[in-house]
This record gives structure tokens, sequence and C-alpha cells, in this order.
């Protein structure tokens, strides 16, 4: 029971990485028509904000301490942060252990303009194209984009800390009166939480709001859209933008759970799809509940019992039922007719 | 696949690769290394081309004033039809076979090198001309074992400065005393390669320094499943292999090859050294849940703590393989929580030892009470880079080492002095192996007064020093495997800088670690000089 529970947190856990890329993912192709295959390089760039964020806030100088010696016997050199130099120690320090929280911001900011300059500089000509076309640039661009992080910051991860209120465990067993065996970290119980709250604003923002209502109006009828005399097409590059802030900041948050590397974007990308594949391609519901569905699933089937009694389960689980899906439902879980069928 | 029958009178230097087109179809051969110059071996290409194989060969020869061969054996390459061997071609296993390779593919290696060992005794591979000797670093810059393998590059830098200069750092406290400056006469140059962690790409690097660059031998690695491919490659290639941190115990068992040589302990020693310590902390009645590193040193470190825990008492309640930087280990660890197991025994090493124990630690598993005695966490092959990387997660936590910078012996305290000056940071186990290796290999070198690798070989085999940080050390004759004392230790409680997160608990006599050499299988095999 415990580890049954344990398992369905861990799958909540990667299934909010897999939904909040797949829903970015979803809304571009069912605003846009594009299938965005530089989308999980958006994942990535977010990761990498938050890792930029902490080497701009670590900017050090050089202090010969009068007390301490290094290995050698020599004068330690310390590193000072410039930050606890002008704002203080206590708050120099505060910032940095709060540097990846912190990163949403920038990862907005970041995420936002690399979501305009990608879809008018680029995107964009390509709407009229074949989708074989579309993909091909996407991937391209994911490929330069990788590489570019790799120039810039190495092929190695960068290993990103928690703020240290939440690098604990939690026991979450006494909460749910499962006793003290059941504990889970709480970052991770954040990074859910996290993804839940944005899952559920680009949901609320899609129905509630009058720019919403236009978006799914044109979702369903581009042209009537357009003939009411509404510029859709600007309403569907803030979508592109706002599909890369969500890929940004779920990057940005992930960066204490997995640290980031220039291939991490590829490695979700694949699943991504799989996800909207599963959920049905332009269901926006669709494709959350296959992320946390796949999620679970992945996490079940690295248990000890399932690998032994099925060894190699664990890398193969997401793709077997994907397959099964598409062949009873063709049109994944949630699909609507008339998407990608014509 | 092109094979000349010599008589004694060709010396060969570097293969070329030969490739054409006959009826539409690629050539690819690899040729060893006649004496060509350049041009000539286009000729001998255009010649191939236009099928007078034989012919080709014996003209090219003669132009190169070199006596023909008395036979020349072909065949490889005609019956080759339009498949052939390079590195990038495909190779269909029963050409392969038929070809008489079948023992190299099964071997898990595949036949790059083609040759035969030479009538006279004199030449062999890569035989330096001129007055440098071109050694081979080939280390993981990418991949799960980046962070050893730049420590490494920087330990071969700085014993290369040190064999050229006749002394610094360990050289001066190394027994043997023959280096004074250089080796055999010729200054030591070196060429780097990445092995990226990956098998196929530390083949790729180490083949591309050895027929390019002229390596004389290969050296580096920081996996096992890179060394144990890599020394199959340099026993093909005829050249000598001193792999780097390769902990697995197959490197020296197994698949033990005449020209490997390793430095760094195994996981026999491992389980043997630190079951005892294991035992007298956390006594015979314990329950161990593994996660292993899915690929050979995994298994071999897996089997050989459960053999010697086992052997105290102990049970093991599962033993799970995850995939090579599977980077989230949560849904692994979750499962030991209710297992009923108070010991996690971590078979895992570089950034994925990092990864699983700072998981396994986030999850609560250290500080935990089990069965009514504290959870227990041990990783066997620690590394004091790990360490770092994992931080305040390492505190308490068991495992062993091959070296640790905070020894107080003479070569220890003059090699972190050497390699701190330069670079500002104590070396790490991986950089103090490869150190070894590349200073032990100069020496042999320089006692044979050559590099030929059987002769190199000799000189290194059953050769017993000291004052390279382990204490008395012998290479033993029997598998190429050095023997020596082994450290227990734990993360410390109290680190007094980021570099002093290990404490040694135990040095384990060499007496207590040492093995049968036929205990790990495997057969050495003859020398191979190219």
């Amino acid at each position: 029971m415990d580890a049954i529970f344990l398992q369905i947190l861990n799958g909540l856990d990667k299934g909010g990485a897999y939904a909040l890329i797949a829903l970015g993912l979803t809304l571009v192709f069912g605003t846009l028509g594009v299938v965005n295959f530089a989308h999980g390089a958006l994942f990535m760039l977010g990761a990498f904000c938050a890792v930029t964020l902490n080497r701009l806030l670590n900017v050090s100088y050089e202090q010969v301490s009068e007390t301490e010696k290094d290995f050698l016997g020599n004068p330690l050199k310390e590193q000072v942060p410039y930050l606890q130099g002008w704002l203080g120690e206590d708050m120099g320090s505060f910032l940095l252990d709060y540097s990846v929280p912190l990163s949403i911001i920038m990862a907005i900011v970041v995420m936002g303009i690399v979501g305009v300059v990608m879809e008018r500089g680029l995107i964009r000509h390509f709407y009229k194209r074949p989708h074989a076309d579309q993909i091909l640039v996407t991937f391209g661009l994911a490929i330069v984009i990788g590489e570019l992080i790799r120039h810039y910051y190495g092929a190695n991860p960068i290993p990103q800390s928690a703020p240290s209120a939440v690098s604990g465990a939690a026991n979450v067993g006494a909460w749910v009166g499962l006793g003290n065996n059941v504990i889970y970290p709480w970052w991770r119980l954040v990074y859910f939480a996290f993804s839940a709250v944005v899952i559920f604003g680009v949901f609320a923002f899609l129905q509630f709001t009058t720019f919403g209502m236009v978006v799914r109006a044109g979702m369903q009828d581009r042209e009537t859209v357009g003939l009411l005399g509404i510029n859709i097409q600007q309403k569907f590059t803030i979508v592109f933008a706002l599909a890369a802030i969500v890929a940004g900041v779920a990057g940005a948050m992930y960066t204490p759970i997995l640290p980031p590397d220039y291939n991490m974007g590829m490695d979700f990308l694949v699943l991504s799809f799989v996800v909207v594949v599963v959920g049905g391609m332009g269901s926006l519901g669709g494709a959350v509940l296959a992320g946390f569905l796949l999620g679970i699933l992945q996490s079940f089937a690295s248990m000890s019992v399932v690998q032994n009694a099925l060894p190699g389960i664990a890398q193969i689980i997401v793709y077997l039922v994907a397959v099964i899906v598409l062949l009873t439902l063709p049109r994944g879980l949630m699909g609507r007719k008339g998407v990608m069928e014509d | 696949m092109t094979v000349a029958e010599t008589d004694g009178a060709i010396q060969l230097i570097s293969p070329s690769v030969l490739q054409g087109h006959k009826d539409n179809k690629p050539y690819f051969a690899t040729v060893l290394g006649f004496s060509l110059p350049g041009a000539e071996v286009g000729v001998l290409a255009e010649r191939l081309i236009a099928g007078a194989v034989h012919d080709a060969l014996v003209c090219a020869l003669e132009r190169c004033r070199i006596l023909p061969p008395s036979k020349i054996y072909i065949d490889g390459l005609r019956s080759m039809g339009g498949h052939f061997m390079s590195e990038k071609t495909e190779i269909t296993r029963r050409r392969v076979i038929k070809s008489g390779a079948a023992a190299a593919a099964a071997a898990g290696a595949t036949p790059y090198f083609f040759s035969r060992a030479f009538a006279d005794g004199h030449g062999y591979r890569n035989a330096p001309k001129g007055d440098t000797v071109t050694f081979g670093f080939n280390v993981p810059q990418t991949g799960a074992y980046a962070d050893e393998g730049a420590d490494e590059l920087r330990a071969y830098e700085l014993a290369v400065e040190h064999i050229n200069a006749g002394g610094g750092g360990m050289l001066d406290t190394f027994s043997s005393k023959v280096l004074k400056g250089g080796v055999n006469g010729k200054k030591v140059a070196f060429v780097t390669g990445d092995t990226q962690t990956k098998s196929d790409a530390a083949r790729a690097s180490a083949k591309r320094m050895i027929e390019n660059d002229g390596a004389i031998m290969i050296t580096g690695g920081s996996s096992s499943g890179v060394a144990i491919a890599v020394q199959g490659l340099c026993q093909e290639a005829g050249v000598i292999f001193m792999a780097g941190l390769t902990h697995s115990n197959d490197t020296t068992g197994k698949d033990k090859r005449a020209n490997g040589f390793r430095h760094f302990f195994n996981t026999e020693m491992t389980g043997s050294a630190l079951a005892p310590v294991l035992e007298s902390n956390f006594g015979k009645d314990r329950t161990a849940y593994h996660l292993t590193a899915d690929y050979t040193w995994g298994w071999s470190q897996e089997g050989s703590i459960k053999k010697y825990t086992e052997n105290l008492g102990w049970k093991t309640a599962a033993a799970v393989r995850t995939p090579l930087g599977a980077g989230d280990f949560s849904s692994f660890i979750t499962p030991v929580l209710d297992s009923g197991a108070d010991v996690l025994v971590l078979n895992h090493y570089g950034k994925d030892m990092v990864n699983s124990l700072t998981q396994a630690v986030q999850f609560g598993l250290r500080g935990k009470q089990v069965n009514g005695k504290d959870f227990a966490i041990v990783v066997p092959l620690y590394s004091r880079l790990m360490a770092q990387g994992a931080g305040e997660n390492v505190k308490g936590i068991y495992g062993s080492t091959n070296w640790h910078w905070s020894l107080s012996d003479e070569g220890s305290k003059a090699f972190v002095k050497s390699f701190g000056t330069k670079y500002g940071f104590p070396p790490s186990q991986a950089a103090h192996t490869t150190y070894c290796q590349a200073i032990l290999y100069a020496d042999a070198c320089q006692r044979a007064g050559t590099f030929m690798p059987s002769e190199v070989g000799k000189a290194l085999e059953g050769f017993k020093f000291d004052g390279l940080g382990n204490g008395p050390t012998e290479y033993r004759a029997e598998d190429h495997q050095c023997f020596k004392d082994v450290l227990v230790v734990k993360g410390k409680e109290n680190p007094s800088s980021k570099f002093d997160v290990l404490e040694v608990v135990e040095v384990t006599p060499r007496a207590q670690v040492e093995y049968k050499a036929d205990l790990l299988g495997g057969e050495l095999g003859p020398y191979n000089n190219g």
C-alpha cells in the first residue's frame, strides 16, 4: 500500500512535467497548426534560465582569508559573491538559496521573448507548408538551440539545489494516515503543486477571459474569427509565447529534480509527443490526463516486483501503452474528429 | 583483412585505409602499414579499383623500393565483395566469422586491425621515429563520468611534465629511479580523445589516436565497459593499454588481455575489504537492497558485495538494475522504503551516484529506523569528486576507494603538492591512478629499453614498487592486476574544507584482499606487437 501510494506520488511528479510540456505542444498545434519539435528545447532553455540566474547571482570576487588555510597550507582564497557585499550577507544568501524559484520570473521574460521571436522569425513562414516541413525545421531548430547551450554551458549536467527550507522530506504518511514509513521530498511536492497551478491557470485563462474565448474560437474556425475583424494572427503569436513560457517555467522548476544538460529537451520531447498522441491531438484535457497517466505508469513499471516479472518494462511501458491506445482508440483518449485527418 | 606475408624485410609503420568502388559497390579495407608514402597509397587504391589487387600491391611496394612479399593473401578483400570493414560500415557477422575473425567478434570486439606478428622481432606498431614518443590519453570529456575524465587529463599532463623533466611529484618518491628526463631518449608528447563514457565512441577515439596520431599506447577511461572495449581494441592493434579508473572484476578477470594492465583495484577487493567494516558497524543481521548500474561494473560490484555480505549472514531483499545515466532515481528508491530492507547498497558511480544518493537522502532514507535499526546506505566505490557533488548527503556513509588525497605517506603528499599547486585543488582517485599508470608505463619502457609491447609488458609483469601513494604494490604477472592495500572510507561528519569530505576508516592490508589468479577466469593470451 505504501509503495503504491509513493509510486503514485512519483508518477504525479513526472506526469506534471510531461503534462506541462504536452500542454504547450497541444496549444501550439491547436492554434497555429504547427507540430513544434523544438518544444523540448524550450523546456531545456527554461531549465538553463535557472542555471544562468544562479550563475549571475554567484558572480564573486576573491578574498584572502586571514585565519583559514587551504589544503596545501596556503592562506585560503574565499569566493565572496558581490551580492553579499551589496545586500548584506543575509539577504545575499537568501537570494542565492531561492535562485530556482526566483528564476521563474527570469524564465517568463526570457521565454516570452524567445517565443515571440521564434514564431515571428521562423515558424510563421511555415504555416502554409506541409507538416513534414514544419517538423524538419523545428527539429533542426531544436538541434541548433541544444548545440548553442552545449557550447556555452558545456555538455555536463549542472546540479541546482532547492531552497533549503524545502530540501528535506515531508512525512506524507502521517498526513494521510499511512504511518511514518511514507516520506516524500518536499521539492517534489512543490513541483507537483506548481504544475497543478500552472495547468489550472492556463485552462482558466482560456476559459474565463475574452482573450481565451477568442483563441478558442480561433481554434474552432480561424476564418470566421478573422471575418469578425479580429487579428487572430496576433493572438496566436501570444499563444505561442504562452506555450514557450509554460515549457520554460516547467523546466526551471525541474532543475533541482534533474540536473539540466543540453540534451534534456530531447529526452522529454519524445515522451511528450507520445503523451500528446495518447491524449489525442489537439485536446488540452487529453494532454494533461495522458501526461499524468503515463507518468504514473512509468513509476509503477520501475517497481522491483514488476521489474522482476518483466525485465526492462520500465523503459518501454510508455510506448507499449501508446501502441495499445492507438490500436483501440485511434484518435487518442480525448481526441476530436477531424484533427490532422485531412 | 588484406594480409601480406612478409619475410621480415618490410617494416610496418601505420595502417592506411583503402577505399574505392567496384561494380558500384564501395570497398573499404584496412591495409596494415607497408611503409608507403601517401601518394603510393593513392596508386594502390586505384589499382584496387581496377581489381588488380595482387599486382597493385607488388607494384606499389616495388615503387617504394621494398622487396615485395613472397606471398600476398588478398582473399579477404576479394571475398568481401560489396561489404567491407571500416569504422562506419556495417559489419556482417557471417563474413567476420567466415574470415576467421570469430574469436575477436566473440570477445565483443569489432576487428578493426588486421595484422600479424613480425618474423624478425624488431618491428612493432607505431615505433617512434624522431625524438618524441606519443602517448594516447583516452578519457571521458562528456557523459556521466566527465568530472573524472577532466581530472584524469590534468593528471596525465602533470605526469608528462614530470616524465620529461625526470622528476617532480610522485616521480621523486617512486622506488624505481630509471627515468631521467624523457623515455628511452625521447620526449613524451600526447594526444587526447573523448570516450564520451561510451564504448563505441571510446574505441573510435582510441583507433584514431593509434592510426592517425601514431600513439604508442592508450591509457585512461573511467568506466569498465569502456576499459574492456578499449583493452580489446588495443590487443588487436598491438599497443599497450594502461587502464584508467575501471573497477569491474572483468577488466583483469574474464576479459583480461596480455596488452592490458590495471593499477586500480576491483570489486572483489572492495567486497573483501568492506565486509569486516560493515560487520563491525552494522552487525550480522541485516537485509540489503541493491540499486545497480546496468553494465559490467555494476553487475560485478553487486556480485562481490552480495557474496561477501551474504557470507556475513546478511540477506539480500532485492537487486534492481537501473539504466546508466537515469538521472531521476525516485521511482527506484521509493520501493526501498517498504521493502523491509535496512541497508541500501548503491552500486552507482559518478553522476549516477550523486543523483541516487542525493535522492535517497531526500527521501529520508538516512536517519530512518527499520527493523529497530538505523537504516544504512553503503556506496561500495567512493570517490572524493562524487562525495563533493553529493555534498552533505555523504556524511557517515561507508565505501572503499583506491586512494585519497589526505593520506600522509611521502608519495601522496608529493603528488597532492604538485597537483594542487598546478590546478588549485587536490587530485581525485581517478587522477591518482592515471598518473601512476603513465609513470609506470614510462618506467617500464625505460627499463625494457624499448617501446615494444611484449618487452614493456614483461617489464611490468611481477614489477614490485613503492612510493606511489598506495604503499608496496605489485603488478601481478598472472593477470596484470596491481595488488596493494585498499582504503575503506566514510563520509566525514565535520569536514574542515570543501575537499575534506572523506575520512579513511581502515587501511585493509594487501594480504586480506588478495585472491588466487584463476578466481575470476579469463586468459591473457599472447602479446600482440601490431
